[in-house]
Parts: structure tokens; C-alpha cells; sequence
């Protein structure tokens, strides 16, 4: 390598093989994340410098166990890997590997020899071997590979300069052939080598297995291998499986050459113990639900804090702008749409952070799989997978986070179904809404003299979320079909103490994903909503102060009282009541008359903005009290029938539409980031305002 | 098989599942052992060359081993 040039290192390696500490070390805070062209994975990439002359660009590619994948994001390795002209295509390949179990681990790299990719083999977890009494002669390894092999420990940074420095000395092509198609439809691979002028025929032997993973290839291309495949009998599983015996034939003669001491059999025994407790019938389910019941508890009350001096810093904020800046639409816009909008999408970075750092702990320990062990049987009858656990637990303190944490699924269809019923998990942003509507028609009673009847109501909407989810899961099975299979082929790694700077950089991660992608999308609605909600026809707008002045004359207001009345008079007749007044014939079966289809639409943007628009609406200025907001409320009439506004009835049915519907624009955002498109998030939001409005439906029209 | 048992992978019964288990190390001739089933049963939990696994019951038919 020239000095000054940038060469790209890609790191490949199994899951749990520790690529991500390895990243970190090599990377550290010089790391950013992009997409792969086209594809639901994140790229990470970072720079390092090799040595004084040498920078490079490393990219983590997704852990994988060989060049055939088993799920969607691990398409995107070989299609990088079999492809020169891939921007993405190393000059050199560090395959990460568990030293503990190097067998496992040296299929890939067998893979990539015969690829003629220059690799070079770290070999991590050398603490973990030693331990396990497991005693390997390096220099044999590297000489039987033909490659480079470097010792390091990537938790605790150690070997990382030496592994540097054979990456700066630049890494040659290993002149190693470990498996060769002969015999294995040899003339369907010359033929593919000759007409794409490969220059392996493993190459070609790729084309030939994984054409339809090979996005690169033009249909035409694809058509033509289809053709030759057809032609020279070429079987794809059966000389892939022989192919993979034949693999572990070389790696087990190497191995046997290179061990000098083989691992005690007992050497697990500590972690053995652990799972015959965190895996039993009933201190595993009680353990799991105990960890659940802390996560939710942490990010339910340690957030709240944070969120609440969030939440009052932008008020503050906004309403010391609103003060300060000249008067004008501009600047209303600034004080009254825009920072609120950020201040919306700040208050969840809390929540976000704590919900990562505990699945994080959780990935790292290794007690993941053992959940997903737990819960695999029972989620599977709900067209869900053991890994769906998490996030929908995690959707009752946030759906945002715990849509983000199903990267963890690797099926994409479990991860899809996964995503679309999670926010109709009670999140804590319903909270509010339950809380005021409970209050107001729930009486305070006490059944056997201590379950309050209000709580029982209010655990009652969070069981309705549940059921709605996992009935929800049920039809989504049988409606997506997606050609891949699920497996649970999974390893259960040893458990190990967490390594708390990659939590770090999961923390990290995770925010700034979500303020960077969902927040574009939020500002803009909060925009938009704003506008609707201040802006109406010029004329009516510009008289609104003596329009209220005229109906108020004889009444005696205080200042404020007047103020409220404008600002109710002005939220009225802007687009966003006109709106509501033109939906109030749709909304009408449901019991909800145009005031409600306000704060129906304003709420869309959050949940929690539907308790202070009720406020306004009712020009009551304040939300601080929530009494108030309840009397006021318990007095509204209902001029058609005389009778109070609020029946149990409305209630009710306000109260399940809001358990059902989407009305979080944030959610949407983020189920836009994570399956990449408007599809599934435009199918969630119209699946949930149709199961929330047909449900309330049939709510109100039974009660009243 | 029962949890603590050992036995012999001799060939797979699905030719698209049998590539993925190669892959993780389910070869022919090699000793499988049976370390734990989950509390209904499924999935279980396999040892298989010093490699802990997990595999639903469906998939685990669909080794043949001998006893």
C-alpha cells in the first residue's frame, strides 16, 4: 500500500466470536452507521490507523458461520465477498475466531482461502482456552493455513498492535486450495468461470449455489447460471453439503496437528450449573421474570426523571422563546413547532439508553439465548420466536426502543411480525390518556376493601393491548409468507462477565440511530400538526380576539380566563378543528364529537399531546392539574341529550381506541428505519386505526 | 434420546436443514450429547464437539443418530 491510501478492512466472524469488542478496539469512537445499498442492515464502518503512513477503513460486517446465509442480513457478506466491483470489497479479510472453538470458526476462513481473499486469522477468547486447558501451537496453524495468524485478546485490547501491524505490512493472497468443485458439476463451474471471467472457479461455484442471493447479477446473468446449472446437473444442497464435510475433513487434520493439549472435558462446568438453575422449570421462568420485571421498572421510573426535567427544560424553553423573539409567524413557528418537536424526540433518548444498556448487558453475558431457549416453545404458537420476548415487553415502556431491539431476531419473518404488533403493547405515553379517562368514569371504589377498581380498569387496557398483540401475531402468521425458514439452530455461549464499553457503544449506537432517523421524520409531522393546529381562514383567525370579546362581554373575565377563551376560540377554527369538525360524522358511532376529533388528530403526533389539547380545547390553559382537567370534564354537557359528555360509554370507547391505535408518529418513524420503506409502517398504522375504530365501535354501541 | 445421553450422528432426513447443521458442526460420525431440554420439552440443548447448541425437537428429528 501506498502511503497516504485508505485501505478497506472488512472483519468477518461467527456471533459471539467477539467481532464487536474487536471493532470497538480497532475503531473507537471514530465509528459511523450507514445502510448497505438496499438491504435492512446497518453498515458500521470506522477508521483506524495501522501505523504512522497507514489508515484504514474497517467494516463490520454481519457475524456469520459461512458464506451461505441463514438470514437476510447475512446476504449481504457474500455478496460483497464474491463481487470485485462492490465499493464495499476489501483489500484485506480479518476473520475473528473463538479459540475455544476454532473448529467451527475455521469453516468460514476455508471459504475465504478459496476465494483468494487475503486474510489474516486473529484468534480471540486465548484467556477462555487457556483456561479450558486447551494448548495450541500458533506457528503450526499459521504455516498449515498458509496465512497470518494473530493472538489477541479484543476484550481486553490485547495483540490489537500486532494485529495492526500485519495489516499495515499488507496481507497476501493465500496460495492455499482447500476445496476444489471436481466432481461436483465441474463443467457447470468452468463454464460460469469462463463467461463471468472469474478468477477462481470457487467463484463460480457460488454463483451457481446462491444465484438468487447475488443482487449484482442481472436477471439475464441469473437466467444464464440458472441455464448451465440445469444443464450439468448441478445440486445445490447435496454438493453444498459435501463440500461442508469435506471442509471440516481439512480443518480436523489441521487441528489434529496443531493441538498440542486438548480442552478438559469439565472446563464448562461452572456455566453448566448456572443453566441447570436459569434454564429450570420454575427458577428460570421465576429469574427471567424478576430481570424483566427490573427493566421495566428502570425504564419506567429511572427515565422518568430525566424525561420530566426534559420535558420542563423545553417547555421552559419554548415558552422563554415565545417571549423573547419578535413577534411574527417565523418565529412562532420556532418557539411553538420546532423546539417542542425536539424536546419530543429528546425525552425518549432516556428510556432508549436504558432499555439498550440492559439488553445489552443481557447479549453480552450470553443469557440471551437462554430467554430465547425459555420462550421459543410457547411464542412459537403466536407466529412469534423466543427472541420476540424482549421487545415486546420492552414495547410497555416504549414501542420505539423495543422495535429498535428486534435486530436481535434473525428471521424476518418473526422479526416483521415482531415489529408490526409491538406498539399495541400499552406503552407509558398512554399512560396519561388511561390515567384521566379512568379517573373520570371509573368510580373510586375499593372491592373487598383494598383493589382499587380504577386499577383494576387500568390493568385490564394493558391486558387488552397484550391479547390484541399476540391475536394480532396470529393473523400476521398466516397472512406473510416469506420463503425463508426459521430455524433456532443456535449456539448458547458460555456466560461471561459483560464488557461494559461495548454497552457503551450500544448506548451510543442505539440513541443516536434513533434521534438521527426517527427524528427527521418527527420534526417534520410536529411541522405539520403545528401548522394545522395555529393556522385557519385569515378573517376568522385575525377577529378572534374580538369575536371572543363580543361573546364574553357580560361574563366579567379575568385575563387569563379571556386568554383561554381565544386560545380555544382560535384552536376552534384553525384547519386542525376544521378537521375535526368535517371527521365528526365519521367519528360520531364511536361517540366522540368534533371537540375529541381534535385532539384525535393533534394526538396523532404523540399520545400524551391528546390530555393537553382537551385542555386548550376546553380553554382551561393549565395542564398542571389533572383534577381540573377532570371536573371540567365530569360538567361537560351534551346538548343533544342534556346529559353529561363524558357517559361510561364514550369513555370506554375512547379508552380502547386509544389501547389499539397507532397515534405515535415516533413509532413510525422508526418502523419506517428498521424495515426500510413506507410499507409496513402505512400497513401497521392502517391495521391499528382500523382495529382501534371497530373496536371502539363496538364498544359504544353495546354501552350506549 | 434422553438429557445425559450420547449418541452417534450417522445422516440427516432433510437435505436443506442437514446443510445448516453441517455447517454448525453436525457431521456424520460425530458424538452428539444430550445436555438439557427446556421446561416444555422443546427446544433442547445439545453438545456437540465442545460447541453448545440449541435446536427445536422438529429439527433435532431430523438427525439420524446411532445409538
Amino acid at each position: 500500500m501506498a502511503p497516504g491510501t485508505r485501505q478497506k478492512i472488512a472483519l468477518v466472524g461467527k456471533p459471539n466470536s467477539g467481532k464487536s469488542s474487536l471493532f470497538n478496539q480497532l475503531t473507537g469512537l471514530k465509528q459511523k452507521i450507514g445502510n448497505f445499498p438496499g438491504i435492512t442492515v446497518d453498515k458500521r464502518t470506522g477508521r483506524c490507523e495501522l501505523d504512522a503512513e497507514t489508515d484504514a477503513e474497517i467494516i463490520d460486517l454481519p457475524g456469520i458461520y459461512s458464506l451461505y446465509p441463514r438470514t437476510l442480513d447475512e446476504k449481504i457478506v457474500v455478496e460483497i465477498l464474491t463481487n470485485r466491483r462492490n465499493p464495499d470489497y476489501p483489500d484485506a479479510v480479518a476473520v475473528i475466531a473463538d479459540a475455544t472453538n476454532l473448529k467451527n470458526c475455521l469453516l468460514l476462513l476455508t471459504q475465504l482461502v478459496d476465494l483468494k481473499l487475503p486474510v489474516v486469522l486473529a484468534l480471540n477468547m486465548m484467556d477462555l482456552a487457556a483456561k479450558s486447558g486447551l494448548s495450541l501451537d500458533i506457528k503450526k496453524l499459521s504455516a498449515a493455513l498458509g496465512l497470518p495468524v494473530v493472538m489477541i485478546n479484543a476484550r481486553e485490547g490485547r495483540g490489537i498492535e500486532q494485529l495492526k501491524r500485519v495489516l499495515a505490512r499488507g496481507v497476501e493472497v493465500p496460495s492455499q486450495h482447500v476445496f476444489s468443485p471436481t466432481n461436483l458439476g465441474e463443467s457447470a463451474v468452468s463454464e460460469v468461470q469462463d463467461h463471468f471471467h472469474l478468477s477462481t472457479p470457487y467463484e463460480a461455484f457460488q454463483y451457481l449455489q446462491q444465484v438468487d442471493n447475488l443482487t449484482f447479477l442481472s436477471p439475464t446473468d441469473r437466467t444464464f447460471i440458472k441455464e448451465v446449472a440445469r444443464r450439468h446437473d448441478f445440486f445445490p444442497h447435496k454438493f453444498q453439503g459435501v463440500e461442508t464435510i469435506h471442509r471440516y475433513a481439512f480443518i480436523q487434520s489441521i487441528l489434529d496437528g496443531v493441538i498440542v493439549k486438548s480442552p478438559r472435558k469439565d472446563w464448562k462446568g461452572g456455566s453448566n450449573k448456572l443453566d441447570k438453575i436459569l434454564t429450570h422449570k420454575i427458577w428460570g421462568y421465576t429469574i427471567f421474570f424478576a430481570i424483566l420485571f427490573l427493566i421495566f421498572q428502570s425504564v419506567f421510573a429511572l427515565a422518568q426523571i430525566p424525561m420530566d426535567a426534559i420535558d420542563r427544560g423545553f417547555a421552559g424553553l419554548s415558552s422563554y422563546l415565545a417571549k423573547k423573539l419578535p413577534e411574527g409567524p417565523l418565529f412562532e413557528l420556532i418557539s411553538s413547532g420546532i423546539v417542542p418537536g425536539i424536546g419530543g424526540i429528546i425525552i425518549f433518548i432516556p428510556q432508549i439508553a436504558i432499555l439498550f444498556a440492559f439488553i445489552s448487558v443481557l447479549e453480552e453475558t450470553g443469557y440471551m439465548s437462554r430467554v430465547v431457549f425459555l420462550m421459543d416453545k410457547i411464542m412459537r404458537k403466536f407466529g412469534l420466536s423466543g427472541r420476540s420476548v424482549v421487545p415486546l415487553i420492552s414495547g410497555m415502556a416504549c414501542a420505539i426502543p423495543a422495535i429498535m431491539a428486534t435486530r436481535t431476531i434473525d428471521n424476518w419473518k418473526d422479526r416483521l411480525i415482531t415489529i408490526f404488533v409491538t406498539p399495541l403493547m400499552s406503552c407509558s405515553a398512554r399512560l396519561p390518556v388511561f390515567a384521566i379517562l379512568v379517573a373520570l368514569i371509573i368510580p373510586k371504589v375499593r372491592l373487598l376493601g383494598f383493589i382499587s377498581l380504577q386499577g383494576v380498569a387500568l390493568m385490564g387496557l394493558y391486558l387488552l393491548g397484550f391479547v390484541a398483540a399476540l391475536l394480532s401475531a396470529l393473523l400476521m402468521k398466516a397472512i406473510v409468507q416469506v420463503k425463508e425458514r426459521s430455524y433456532l439452530v443456535m449456539e448458547m455461549p458460555t456466560y461471561r462477565m459483560p464488557k461494559w464499553s461495548n454497552v457503551g457503544f450500544t448506548i451510543v449506537e442505539k440513541t443516536k440511530a434513533f434521534v438521527v432517523e426517527a427524528g427527521k421524520v418527527i420534526i417534520a409531522v410536529s411541522i405539520i400538526l403545528w401548522v394545522l393546529a395555529s393556522y385557519g381562514p385569515l378573517d376568522v383567525m385575525n377577529n378572534a380576539r374580538k369575536t371572543v370579546s363580543e361573546q364574553t362581554a357580560n361574563l366579567r373575565l379575568t385575563e387569563q380566563e379571556y386568554e383561554n377563551r381565544v386560545a380555544a376560540y382560535k384552536l376552534e377554527h384553525s384547519y386542525a378543528g376544521t378537521i375535526g369538525k368535517w371527521m365528526e360524522p365519521a367519528i360520531r358511532p364511536l361517540g366522540f364529537d368534533w371537540k375529541i376529533g381534535i385532539a384525535l388528530i393533534t394526538s396523532f403526533a404523540a399520545r400524551e399531546v391528546f390530555v393537553s389539547t382537551i385542555a386548550t380545547i376546553y380553554s382551561l390553559g393549565s395542564t398542571d392539574e389533572s383534577a381540573t382537567i377532570k371536573d371540567r370534564l365530569k360538567d361537560e354537557i351534551n346538548p343533544e341529550t342534556g346529559g353529561p359528555r363524558f357517559t361510561p360509554a364514550v369513555g370506554f370507547s375512547l379508552l380502547v381506541f386509544y389501547t389499539l391505535a397507532m397515534q405515535c408518529m415516533s413509532t413510525l418513524a422508526i418502523v419506517k428505519r428498521e424495515t426500510k420503506g413506507w410499507k409496513w409502517p402505512l400497513a401497521q398504522l392502517f391495521y391499528m386505526t382500523g382495529l382501534a375504530y371497530t373496536s371502539a365501535l363496538i364498544v359504544y354501541q353495546v354501552l350506549s | 434420546m434422553k438429557p445425559g445421553e450420547t449418541a452417534v450422528i450417522s445422516g440427516f432426513t432433510d437435505e436443506q436443514l442437514s446443510v445448516k447443521l453441517l455447517e454448525m458442526g453436525f457431521l456424520p460420525g460425530t458424538v452428539v450429547h444430550f445436555n438439557f431440554s427446556a421446561p416444555f420439552g422443546d427446544p433442547v440443548c445439545v453438545n456437540i464437539s465442545g460447541f453448545d447448541l440449541s435446536l427445536r425437537l422438529d429439527e433435532a428429528a431430523t438427525i439420524i443418530i446411532l445409538d
